[in-house]
C-alpha cells in the first residue's frame, strides 16, 4: 500500500499539473508561441514522429558514443591514477577545474578542430563531460578497499596483483556504475547543449531552435518532449545498470 | 617545514605540472600532428593540427594582449573578455541567488508537508536527469511576451531565469536531504523542549543541513554558469561570454587564437563561482565539524 | 503531594507495516515515581523500557492508559518543561561549543542573557567541565560529551530527569565514574530520575527502586526497593555485601524473564 502511494501521489500530481496546463491554455486562449497545450504537443509529436525520432536518434547516438568513450577514458585514467600517485596529483586540479567550468565552452573550438560537418566534436564534448564523474567515482572506489579485506589479503600473503584482482577491482565496480549513472544524464544534456554552439544542422537542439525560429512552437515543444524522452532512456538505463552492479554489495 | 605543508607544496607543483603538461601536449601535436588529422574508418579521431584549427598555446595567451579588432580605439582582447565574463558572471550569480531562494523554499515546503514531498520530489529528481535546458529558446519566447510597464523584459532576464532554473533543482534536493539529516536524538531533544517547527528549523535542521547545502550550492553554481552561457547562445543575448565565444569562433579562420580568449573567460567564470562557494564553506566551517567526525 | 511520574494502565502498540502484525511494545503498565526518587527500568532488549520513557517524555503517545507528570498529563508536562532528558548518544549539536550546547534550552525558552550566562557557569562547575566551555563536542571524549548532555538536561533545574541508557556507549571505567557523578548530582539537585539501563550493577548502584521488565509484550515483572545505606564512598558501596545481595536479587528476577539470559541483559 505504501509503495502504491509512493508511486500514485507523484503520478496524480503530474497528471493534475498537465490537466491544469491544458485547461489554462484552452480557457485563456493562450497562443502557442507563449505556451502550447500538452495535448497539442502530443499530437504533433505523434504526427511528426519520423522527424522528431530522427533528431532523437542523432542526439541520442552522440550522447551514447560520448558516454562509452568518456567511461572508457575515465576508467583507464582512474586505474592509472590509483596505481601511480603522480598521475593522480597531476590530474587533480585539471579534473577539479573540469567539474566546475562550462565544458561546452570548448565546443566552438572543437568544431574547428574536427570539422563543423561531423558529429565528432559533439561526441568529444559529451565524452569529456562523462569522463569527470566516472573518473572521480571510480578512483574513489579503487581507493576505498575495506580495511578488513586488505588485512585478509595480507594475511594470505597475496601479491599486489592478486589483491588488486580479488578485492580492489571488484570493490570499485559499484562506484564505477554510480559514476555511469550520474554521467548518463550528463551525456545527453551535454550532447544537446553542444548543438547550440554550431556544427551540423541536425539533432534535437537545432530542431528546437529552427522550429522556434519558424514560429512552429508546438513542433518545438514536441522536440523538447523528444529530448526529455532521450534523457529518460539514458537515466533509466544508467539506473538499471547501477542496480545490477550493486545488487550484491553490502553497505 | 612540516610534512603536511610539504605534501601541499608537492600537490601544488604537480598540479601546475599537469596543466603545463596539457599545454605542452597541445603544442607538440599542433606542431607535428598531420594537418588533416587522423582518420579511422572514415571518422576523424585525431583533430586537424593546422594552424587555423590548433593555434599554439603561446599565441592564445599572446592574443589576449592585442586589440580585439584592427580598428582604432579597439580595446585589448583581455579587456573585452573580462568585460564579457563579468556580464555572464553577474547574470549567473543572479540566477544562482534566485535559484537558492526558490530551492530552499521548496525544500522547506517538502520538509513541512509529507504530501508535498511525495508529490514533488520524484519530479524534482527526474527533472535533474532530463535535458530541460532544451527549453531555453522557448523560455525566452515565453518571457518576451511578459510586459513590465508596457515593455518586454530585457534578454538578460530570460538568461537569469534559465540559470536559476538549472540551479534550484540541486539546492532543493540537497537542502531537503540536509533538513532531514538530524539524528533522532536531536529531533527528540527539540520535541522534549516543546518548541515548534520553525525554531527546530532554525536551531537544528538548518545548521545540520550546511554540509549538504554546500555541495548543492557548488553544483548549483556550476549549473547556473553553464545555464547562463548556454542561454546566452540559445536566446541570442549579446555582451556575455557565450555569444562572444560563438562570434569569435566564426571568424577563427583568419584569427584562430582569438577564439580561445572567451574560452579562458568561461573557465575563469566557472573557477570564480566555485571559489565563492569554497569561501562560503570556509566561513561556515563550524557547521561542518560533523563531517570530520562522522 | 502528587507523584513525579504516575503511569496508569499504559499500553503501546505499534501498527504493523503491510501484512506484518502490529507489535505490542507495552501492556498495562503501572508505575509510580515519587519526587526525588531514583528509579531504574531494566530488562532485555525489546521489553519496552525505552518506549515507556518516551511515553513519559511525550515523545510518543500511549495507545491506552494515562501518564501524569507532577499531576499534569504528559503532553502538558512537556510544554511546561517539567523534565530534563538525556539519551544514549549525547546528542550534542556538533556546531555548538560545550557552553552553547548547555545554553540551548535556555535560549529556546527565552531566559534573559545574564541569567543564561550564570546558569551555564554553574552547570559547567556541577559536571566539572569549567575548562572546556569553548571546546566543540568532537574535541571531547565520550564521557565528557555525556556530562555535557547531563548538564544540558539539568539546565532548567527540572524536578524530573529522564535518562535513556545515557552511559550505554561508555567504557566500563568511565561508566562507573559517571554513575558516581550522577548519583551525587541527583542527590544535590533533589530531582527524581527515571533511568533506563540494561546493566544490573548500574541499576542497583544508582537506584532507590529497580523496575524489572519482560519483553513481548513489555510488562513489569516486579519492583525491587534498593537499600545500600547512605554516605559511604562509591567503591565501598560497590564492594558491600548489600550491593552484591541486591544485584543477585535483580538477576534472579531477570532469570525468570524469557530472553533475558544469556544475551540481552548485561549480567556483569
Amino acid at each position: 500500500m505504501r509503495i502504491a502511494q509512493r508511486i500514485l501521489t507523484p503520478v496524480v500530481f503530474g497528471v493534475l499539473a498537465l490537466a491544469v496546463w491544458q485547461l489554462l491554455v484552452v480557457a485563456l486562449k493562450i497562443p502557442p508561441f507563449v505556451l502550447p497545450a500538452p495535448l497539442a504537443v502530443g499530437a504533433v509529436f505523434q504526427l511528426q514522429l519520423p522527424i522528431v525520432g530522427n533528431g532523437m536518434l542523432i542526439t541520442g547516438l552522440n550522447a551514447l558514443i560520448g558516454l562509452v568513450l568518456g567511461t572508457a577514458l575515465g576508467v583507464v585514467g582512474a586505474i592509472l591514477a590509483a596505481f601511480l600517485r603522480a598521475i593522480d596529483e597531476l590530474a587533480a586540479p585539471l579534473v577539479t577545474a573540469l567539474s566546475v567550468v562550462p565544458i561546452v565552452a570548448l565546443a566552438p573550438v572543437l568544431y574547428t578542430m574536427y570539422g563543423a560537418g561531423a558529429q565528432t566534436a559533439r561526441q568529444f564534448i559529451a565524452a569529456l563531460a562523462v569522463f569527470v564523474p566516472v573518473y572521480v567515482t571510480t578512483l574513489r572506489g579503487l581507493r576505498q578497499v575495506a580495511p578488513v579485506h586488505r588485512d585478509l589479503l595480507r594475511a594470505y600473503a597475496a601479491t599486489r596483483w592478486q589483491a588488486t584482482r580479488a578485492v580492489t577491482l571488484p570493490g570499485a565496480v559499484p562506484y564505477l556504475f554510480t559514476g555511469i549513472r550520474i554521467a548518463s544524464s550528463l551525456s545527453v544534456i551535454t550532447a544537446l547543449v553542444a548543438e547550440y554552439f554550431g556544427g551540423p544542422v541536425n539533432g534535437l537542439a537545432n530542431a528546437i531552435t529552427s522550429a522556434a525560429a519558424n514560429s512552429n512552437f508546438t513542433l518545438a515543444y514536441a522536440f523538447v518532449l523528444g529530448a526529455i524522452l532521450v534523457g529518460l532512456v539514458f537515466f533509466v538505463g544508467g539506473l538499471l545498470l547501477e542496480r545490477l552492479a550493486t545488487r550484491h554489495s553490502i553497505t | 617545514m612540516t610534512a603536511r605543508s610539504l605534501t601541499r607544496v608537492r600537490a601544488l607543483l604537480l598540479g601546475l605540472g599537469g596543466i603545463v603538461l596539457v599545454g605542452v601536449a597541445w603544442d607538440l601535436y599542433a606542431s607535428f600532428g598531420p594537418d588533416a588529422g587522423v582518420q579511422l574508418g572514415g571518422v576523424l579521431v585525431l583533430p586537424r593540427a593546422s594552424a587555423t584549427a590548433m593555434p599554439s598555446v603561446g599565441s592564445m595567451f599572446g592574443r589576449l594582449l592585442d586589440p580585439v579588432a584592427s580598428g582604432p580605439g579597439s580595446p585589448l582582447l583581455l579587456t573585452a573578455v573580462i568585460q564579457a565574463s563579468l556580464v555572464t558572471l553577474g547574470v549567473a550569480a543572479l540566477g544562482w541567488v534566485v535559484g537558492i531562494v526558490v530551492g530552499l523554499a521548496l525544500a522547506l515546503l517538502m520538509q513541512r508537508f509529507r504530501t508535498a514531498e511525495s508529490a514533488l520530489l520524484p519530479w524534482v529528481i527526474l527533472s535533474q536527469t532530463v535535458p530541460l535546458i532544451a527549453l531555453a529558446p522557448l523560455v525566452a519566447g515565453l518571457i518576451s511576451t511578459a510586459r513590465v510597464g508596457g515593455q518586454a523584459p530585457p534578454l538578460w532576464v530570460s538568461v537569469a531565469i534559465i540559470a536559476s532554473y538549472l540551479s534550484f533543482f540541486p539546492v532543493s534536493v540537497g537542502a531537503l536531504r540536509g533538513l532531514e539529516s538530524p539524528e533522532r536524538a536531536h529531533v527528540d531533544l527539540l520535541r522534549a523542549y516543546a518548541v515548534g517547527w520553525w525554531p527546530t528549523i532554525v536551531r537544528l535542521r538548518f545548521p545540520a543541513s550546511v554540509p549538504y547545502l554546500l555541495s548543492s550550492l557548488r553544483l548549483a553554481a556550476a549549473n547556473s554558469v553553464v545555464g547562463a552561457v548556454v542561454a546566452e547562445v540559445a536566446i541570442g543575448m549579446d555582451g556575455g561570454i557565450g555569444r562572444m565565444m560563438l562570434s569569435y569562433a566564426q571568424s577563427s579562420s583568419g584569427d584562430p587564437a582569438k577564439a580561445f580568449g572567451p574560452i579562458f573567460g568561461a573557465i575563469a567564470v566557472g573557477l570564480v563561482s566555485a571559489g565563492v562557494v569554497a569561501l562560503l564553506g570556509a566561513a561556515l566551517g563550524r557547521y561542518r565539524r560533523a563531517e570530520a567526525t562522522a | 503531594m502528587s507523584a513525579a511520574v504516575r503511569v496508569r494502565g499504559a499500553t503501546k502498540t505499534f501498527p504493523g507495516r503491510g501484512r506484518a502484525a502490529g507489535v505490542t511494545a507495552l501492556e498495562n503498565i503501572e508505575l509510580r515515581v515519587e519526587p526525588g526518587q531514583f528509579v531504574s527500568l531494566i530488562g532485555p532488549s525489546g521489553c519496552g523500557k525505552s518506549t515507556l520513557l518516551r511515553l513519559v517524555a511525550d515523545l510518543d503517545r500511549p495507545s491506552a492508559g494515562s501518564i501524569e507528570v507532577f499531576g499534569d498529563p504528559a503532553a502538558k508536562a512537556r510544554v511546561k518543561q517539567a523534565y530534563g532528558i538525556a539519551f544514549q548518544q549525547a546528542g550534542l549539536l556538533p556546531w555548538r561549543t560545550v557552553a552553547a550546547n548547555i545554553r540551548l534550552p535556555l535560549e529556546l525558552h527565552r531566559f534573559p542573557p545574564a541569567r543564561r550566562h550564570a546558569r551555564v557557569a554553574e552547570l559547567l562547575a556541577l559536571v566539572g567541565l569549567e575548562d572546556f566551555a569553548d571546546r566543540y563536542p568532537d574535541q571531547l571524549s565520550g564521557g565528557m560529551q555525556q556530562r555535557v548532555a547531563i548538564a544540558r538536561a539539568l539546565a532548567e533545574s527540572p524536578e524530573l530527569l529522564l535518562m535513556d541508557e545515557p552511559f550505554g556507549a561508555l567504557d566500563e571505567m568511565t561508566r562507573e565514574r559517571m554513575q558516581g557523578e550522577l548519583k551525587r548530582i541527583a542527590g544535590e539537585t533533589g530531582a527524581a530520575v527515571v533511568f533506563v539501563t540494561h546493566s544490573i550493577p548500574e541499576a542497583v548502584f544508582l537506584s532507590d527502586k529497580v523496575v524489572v521488565m519482560s519483553p513481548r509484550p513489555g510488562r513489569i515483572v516486579d519492583e525491587l526497593p534498593i537499600t545500600l545505606g547512605t554516605g559511604s564512598a562509591a567503591d565501598d558501596v560497590r564492594e558491600s555485601e548489600a550491593f552484591f545481595r541486591q544485584v543477585s536479587a535483580v538477576r534472579e528476577l531477570l532469570h525468570g524473564v524469557p530472553g533475558a539470559a544469556p544475551r540481552g541483559v548485561d549480567l556483569r
